[in-house]
């Protein structure tokens, strides 16, 4: 999977399942302060990547992760 | 002590998802029962059930988080909510700036737990369930969610007495009110209608199988009735102090006058004659008024053999000589169980308001004990100035209510 098909499937369900507004999507948006994801959010957003790209997100693996672009690469580093 | 009014009411049934709408269905006896082919395929003895659409309009109401941690039986007390609220004359700065309490009633929240225990056997993973799903899954789903939507500071609390939660959730906002511990208190019943929530109820054969005829299958008092039909959605009284409500401007729509309550100390499934007569002999004396003063009585009577029986007899004893009109609901509506004592208290006041008695629909043959009193099997243009409204639930909990026209 190619890194914007990655971007593609994360901004659709940023927008569709978490209600974040497309405009605010950006590689350096920090997803807690910028995008108002919290903690509950992140469980769901857990639940999601597992259906989308089958893996699972180990809190411990999140630490450094603190933009919108550090996720696309968190995710297309465990694709590879 | 101080005087306990109704000044706001909202409803989401199967026979109405407004006001209006259920008056209308209750003056002409209209039934909102059918079958839920889900429960068919499920493996339900019975699948008739009142017919109760989830309300669409959430979604532009409420932001994701609070639509997610919302169940089915939620969302209907949160429309039921809004429109109490409108009634009543109160908005969102309302709460923000006054301390108003909650206690709804709500015994079950079953399809959270359900699809959370789905998802944790075929994932092995809990972390997969998702966020929403403990909110929705505890029996306090309703005041946990409702006081979070619109931002409460009283007191906060769910009521579980199985079917009469509601009604004790009303009989219990309305003694804080009358002991001076909040001016306003939103009360009410939940009741969820999904497929995944009643199959255990159905398990011990309670439901009626008269599945070829839906409308006639809740029968309450008839001779031929052979069981309940559940049905659910949620019911909103705004309880208020008089004089708070008289200071604002409120629209005062009737008196609560008395609360009764009971247990019967027995069987956890039967009914008691005596048990219930606690609760009414409670309720009329907490009224200050005998049986006679009675006009109407909306029966908890769910179209069980056993249990319209019991309540039949208390009320030949207690009312006998008085013979107030009386019908059940329920033969409409089916049997709203946590919800049911909150919503037959909207069911009466409607009719107060609009001078009628609603019929006990499928009343046609009454039985040994049932034709001994006066149920109303045809709408009746009626005064009604003061009614008393029963429920009583598993475990012997019984809760009965007297209300006031106010004039």
């Amino acid at each position: 999977m190619t890194r914007n098909e990655i971007i593609e499937i994360v901004n659709e369900f940023l927008i569709e399942e978490i209600e974040i507004e497309a405009s605010s999507l950006s590689e350096e948006a920090l997803l807690n302060e910028d995008l108002g994801i919290d903690s509950l959010d992140f469980v769901d957003i857990v639940v999601i990547v597992e259906r989308n790209f089958g893996f699972k997100i180990k809190p411990e693996e999140m630490a450094n992760v603190k933009t919108l672009g550090q996720f696309y690469d968190y995710i297309e580093e465990k694709l590879k | 002590m101080k005087r306990v009014v109704i000044t706001g009411m909202g409803i989401y049934s199967c026979i109405g998802t407004n006001l209006d709408e259920v008056a209308k269905s209750l003056y002409e006896g209209k039934s909102g029962i059918g079958i839920d082919p889900m429960r068919i395929e499920y493996g339900y003895r019975s699948p008739l059930t009142g017919i109760v659409e989830r309300p669409l309009q959430i979604k532009e109401l409420l932001n994701r988080r609070l639509r997610i941690c919302l169940a089915e039986q939620g969302e209907y007390a949160y429309i039921a909510t809004l429109e109490a609220m409108k009634n009543a004359g109160i908005d969102m700065d309302y709460f923000e700036n006054n301390e108003v309490g909650i206690f709804y009633g709500n015994d079950s929240s079953a399809k959270a737990v359900i699809d959370a225990h789905t998802i944790a056997m075929e994932k092995k993973d809990t972390t997969l369930i998702g966020s929403g799903a403990i909110f929705q899954s505890m029996n306090s789903t309703v005041t946990m969610n409702l006081s979070t939507i619109l931002k409460l500071k009283g007191v906060n609390m769910t009521i579980s007495a199985a079917c009469a939660s509601g009604s004790h959730a009303v009989g219990l906002g309305m003694m804080f009110i009358r002991n001076g511990m909040q001016d306003m208190v939103i009360c009410g019943g939940a009741q969820e209608t999904n497929y995944l929530s009643m199959g255990s109820f159905d398990g011990i054969s309670a439901f009626s199988t008269r599945i070829d005829e839906p409308t006639k299958a809740s029968r309450p008092f008839d001779a031929n009735r052979d069981g309940l039909v559940p049905s659910g959605g949620a019911a909103t009284l705004i309880l208020e102090e008089y004089e708070h409500a008289v200071k604002r401007g409120a629209n005062i729509i009737a008196e609560v006058i008395g609360y009764g309550f009971s247990s019967n100390g027995a069987n956890i499934s039967q009914p008691s004659d005596s048990g219930s007569m606690i609760a009414m002999e409670r309720a009329l004396k907490d009224s200050n008024l005998m049986a006679k003063d009675i006009d109407y009585i909306n029966a908890h009577a769910t179209s069980t053999p056993q249990g319209d029986t019991f309540e039949a007899i208390a009320l030949d004893k207690l009312f006998g000589s008085s013979f107030p009109m009386i019908s059940s609901t329920k033969s409409m509506t089916g049997h709203e169980c946590w919800m049911a004592g909150a919503s037959e208290v909207i069911y009466s006041v409607l009719m107060m308001q609009n001078s009628f008695v609603a019929p006990n629909i499928n009343f046609e043959t009454p039985d040994e004990v049932s034709k001994n009193l006066n149920i109303v099997a045809q709408t009746k243009e009626k005064n009604i100035d003061i009614f008393l409204s029963n429920s009583f639930g598993f475990g012997g909990t019984n809760s009965a209510l007297v209300i006031k026209k106010i004039k």
